[in-house]
C-alpha cells in the first residue's frame, strides 16, 4: 500500500499538502476551514495556469522562462487599453490578450524550432525583452485601479458557488488542459517529443513544431495571467510577476514533472502549484517573515529535483550514466 | 544540458591560419567592438576621455570575473544560473562580518568563502548527485538570494571600513584600477588553463562528447565538481569588487546578472551546447558588452532598455552563426 502511495506522485503531494493543511491549522485555527482553502485556491489560480503551460514546455523537454515577462507585457497592455479606450469589452480585451501572449509564445516557439537554438537562452534572451516593451511601451508609469473600468475589475471577483471567476477560470483550464494532454494527437505528441524525440520522429511527429505549439499554448496562458493579474491587483506597471517564472518552474518541478521531458501529469503540476500556494499563505498566519518565502521554495525545488531524480533512476539500470543512453530506455509505466 | 543535437559541417581541408584567423568569431568581434567604440565617441563628446574609459570598464569587469568561469563550464556541457545570488549571499555575508567589527582582511576571506560554499553546493547536487545543472541552479539561485532576503529583508548593509573600498574603487596605476588589473590577470589565468593544460583539453573532450570522455578515461564528475566551484569561487570575488565599489549591500544586489554573464559568454564565441569557445572571444566580448551599456548610459538611456539591448545581443549572436551557416551550407541541419 505505501509503495503504491509513493509510486504515484500525485497521492504523496496531496497527503503532504493535507499535512500541512493539518500543521498550519493547529497553528491558526480556521486556516483549513472551507472558505480560507476557496481563498487559498483563488490566490494559487494564477500560477496553477502558468504551471499549466509551463508543464506543456518542460514535457518537450524545454523550458520557458519567458513567462512572467509574457504576463507583465500582455497585462501591461490591456490594462492600457482598458485605460485609453474604457468603451472596448471585455471579451475584446480577454481576446486581445490570449492573441498577445500567442505571439509572444510564438516568437519562442520560433527560435526554438527553425533555428534549433536551446530553449534556455531563447526565453532567457526575451524574458528581458518582453519586460523591457513593456517599460517601453508604458515608460515607466503604472496603470492604476481608477483609470481602469469597473467589468475590466470586477470580472475575476464574482463570485459563483462560493467561489470568484478566477478560481472558475483555473478549474477550466484544468479541465481543458487536461483534456488536450489526454485525448488529442497534439498531447500525445507533446509527451512523445520529450519522452524519446528520435521515436518520436520514426512515429511520424514533427518534434520542432511540436515544441513551437507547446510554447504557444505557454504563451496563450500566460497572456490570459496577463490579463487576470491587473485585474486581481487593481493594477498594471513593469514589475508584475517578477520572478513568476521560477515559480512556475518550481510548481512543475515539485508537481514530478521531469526536467528532461517527457514524464508529468496535469494533475501533478497543479498540485505542485496549490503545494507552493499554501505555504505563500501559511507564511504569514505561522508569523513566517515574507521574506524567507524565496528561500523555502528554493529549498523546495532542490529537494523536489533530488527526489525526482531518484525516481526516475528506479526505473532503469543504466550502466554509464549518459542522457542519450538513458533516452533510449522504454519506461513502462 | 541540451537536447538540440546539430550536425557538424566537417570541411575537407582547414584553412590557412591566416585565413582562420580573419574568419574567426574573435576577429569579427574585435571589429564589432571598434565600431561601437567609434560609434560612442561620434555619439558623445565625453566619451574620448582617459577617465571615462576607465569608469566604463567597471561596467563589465565584476560580470567579465564571473564569465571566465562561466565559460569553462558551458564549454563543458553545465550551466551555473545562481552566479547572481552568490553575489547577494557573498556580499550579505561580507556586511554582516563588517557590522560585528572584522577587518578588511577578514571581509575580503569571507567573501571569497561564501562563494566557495554556494560553488561546492552546487558541485555536490550537480557532479555528486548527478542532477542537471538548470534546474538546480535555478533552485540554489532562489536558495541563496533567499537567504540574504531572509537575513537583510528591506534594510540595508553598510559601514564598510575605509580600506575595504580599495578593491572597486582603488586604482594601481594612474586610471588602470584594481578591477581591471583583476581582470587581465584573470583572463591570462583563464586563458593558460584552458588553451594550454591537461585540464582545458579534458573540458573540452566533456562538453564534445561526455560519453567518450569517459571511456577515455576522464574523471567527468571531478572536473565538474571542480568548474562549479571554481564558478562559485569567481563570483566571491565578483561580490568583493561590487560591494567594495557600491559600499553597500542590498538582497537584490547583482539581480539579473546571471543573464548577463550568460550572455557575454556566448556573446564571446562559446558555443551554449558546450565543446567549444576560447577565453580571447569571452575578453572581447566584455568590452563589447561594456561600451554597449556605457554608451546607452552617456545617451541617457534607462537600464531596463538596456536590457533589451543585451536581451536582443544574446539571441542575434546565437541565431546569426546558425542562419550564416545555413546560407553556406545549405538546409543540412
Amino acid at each position: 500500500m505505501i509503495k503504491l502511495i509513493f509510486r504515484f506522485r500525485e497521492m504523496l503531494l496531496v497527503i503532504i499538502i493535507a499535512i500541512l493543511l493539518a500543521v498550519f491549522s493547529t497553528r491558526a485555527p480556521g486556516f483549513a476551514k472551507p472558505g480560507n482553502l476557496a481563498n487559498i485556491f483563488n490566490d494559487s489560480s494564477i500560477l496553477i495556469i502558468l504551471a499549466l503551460g509551463q508543464m506543456t514546455v518542460i514535457l518537450t523537454k524545454s523550458i520557458d522562462l519567458s513567462v512572467a515577462a509574457n504576463v507583465a507585457f500582455t497585462g501591461m497592455i490591456v490594462g492600457m487599453l482598458n485605460a485609453t479606450y474604457p468603451d472596448v469589452p471585455l471579451p475584446a480585451i480577454i481576446l486581445v490578450a490570449l492573441f498577445i501572449g500567442a505571439i509572444l509564445g510564438a516568437i519562442n516557439g520560433l527560435f526554438v524550432w527553425k533555428l534549433n537554438i536551446p530553449s534556455i537562452v531563447v526565453t532567457l534572451g526575451t524574458l528581458t525583452i518582453y519586460r523591457g516593451m513593456a517599460f517601453v511601451l508604458s515608460g515607466g508609469a503604472w496603470v492604476n485601479a481608477h483609470q481602469m473600468t469597473e467589468p475590466f475589475l470586477q470580472a475575476p471577483r464574482h463570485l459563483f458557488l462560493g467561489l470568484p471567476v478566477l478560481g472558475w477560470a483555473a478549474i477550466i483550464i484544468v479541465t481543458v488542459m487536461y483534456l488536450v494532454m489526454s485525448r488529442t494527437f497534439l498531447g500525445r505528441a507533446i509527451y512523445a517529443s520529450g519522452g524519446n524525440p528520435t521515436a518520436a520522429v520514426y512515429a511520424g511527429i514533427d518534434v520542432g513544431r511540436t515544441r513551437f505549439f507547446a510554447f504557444v499554448i505557454s504563451g496563450t496562458l500566460a497572456g490570459l495571467c496577463g490579463y487576470l493579474w491587473v485585474s486581481r491587483y487593481a493594477v498594471a506597471y513593469v514589475d508584475i510577476a517578477a520572478g513568476f517564472e521560477l515559480d512556475s518552474v518550481a510548481a512543475c518541478v515539485i508537481g514530478g514533472i521531469s526536467t528532461l521531458g517527457g514524464i508529468g501529469s496535469v494533475a501533478g503540476a497543479v498540485l505542485g502549484a496549490l503545494f507552493l500556494g499554501v505555504i505563500k499563505n501559511a507564511l504569514p498566519v505561522i508569523n513566517i517573515s515574507p521574506f524567507s518565502q524565496m528561500a523555502i521554495s528554493g529549498a523546495v525545488i532542490i529537494a523536489a529535483v533530488i527526489f525526482n531524480a531518484r525516481q526516475e533512476r528506479r526505473r532503469g539500470r543504466i550502466i554509464l550514466r549518459d542522457r542519450g543512453a538513458s533516452e533510449q530506455i522504454e519506461v513502462v509505466v | 544540458m541540451s537536447t538540440v543535437s546539430e550536425k557538424r559541417h566537417i570541411p575537407d581541408q582547414l584553412g590557412t591560419s591566416a585565413s582562420r584567423l580573419f574568419a574567426s568569431w574573435e576577429t569579427f568581434l574585435l571589429c564589432v567592438a571598434v565600431l561601437i567604440f567609434i560609434a560612442n565617441s561620434l555619439a558623445s563628446p565625453y566619451f574620448l576621455n582617459a577617465w571615462n574609459l576607465s569608469d566604463a570598464t567597471f561596467n563589465f569587469t565584476e560580470k567579465a570575473l564571473i564569465a571566465f568561469a562561466m565559460a569553462l563550464l558551458i564549454i563543458a556541457g553545465e550551466i551555473d544560473l545562481s552566479v547572481a545570488a552568490i553575489i547577494a549571499l557573498a556580499s550579505t555575508a561580507m556586511g554582516a562580518a563588517a557590522q560585528t567589527g572584522v577587518g578588511t582582511f577578514g571581509i575580503v576571506l569571507i567573501g571569497i568563502g561564501v562563494g566557495l560554499g554556494c560553488g561546492t553546493v552546487n558541485a555536490i547536487l550537480v557532479a555528486g548527485l548527478r542532477l542537471p545543472s538548470i534546474v538546480v541552479t535555478i533552485g540554489t539561485m532562489s536558495l541563496f538570494r533567499g537567504i540574504s532576503y531572509i537575513v537583510l529583508g528591506d534594510k540595508a548593509y553598510g559601514g564598510y571600513p575605509a580600506s575595504f573600498a580599495y578593491f572597486g574603487q582603488g586604482y594601481v596605476f594612474w586610471v588602470i584600477s584594481f578591477e581591471f588589473v583583476l581582470f587581465a590577470v584573470s583572463a591570462c589565468i583563464f586563458a593558460v588553463l584552458l588553451h594550454a593544460t591537461n585540464f582545458g583539453r579534458r573540458i573540452y573532450a566533456i562538453g564534445n562528447n561526455e560519453f567518450a570522455a569517459r571511456f577515455s578515461g576522464i574523471h567527468v564528475e571531478r572536473i565538474k565538481f571542480i568548474l562549479f566551484m571554481l564558478t562559485g569561487l569567481m563570483s566571491g570575488i565578483a561580490a568583493v569588487c561590487l560591494t567594495s565599489r557600491l559600499g553597500s549591500t542590498r538582497p537584490s544586489i547583482a539581480q539579473g546578472w546571471e543573464l548577463e554573464v550568460v550572455t557575454m559568454v556566448v556573446l564571446g564565441g562559446i558555443s551554449i551546447l558546450g565543446g567549444s569557445g576560447r577565453v580571447g572571444g569571452v575578453v572581447i566580448a566584455g568590452f563589447v558588452m561594456g561600451l554597449v551599456t556605457f554608451g546607452l548610459g552617456l545617451l541617457n538611456v534607462p537600464g531596463i532598455v538596456m536590457s533589451i539591448f543585451i536581451g536582443l545581443l544574446l539571441i542575434a549572436t546565437i541565431t546569426l552563426p546558425i542562419l550564416i551557416r545555413r546560407f553556406r551550407y545549405g538546409r543540412a541541419s
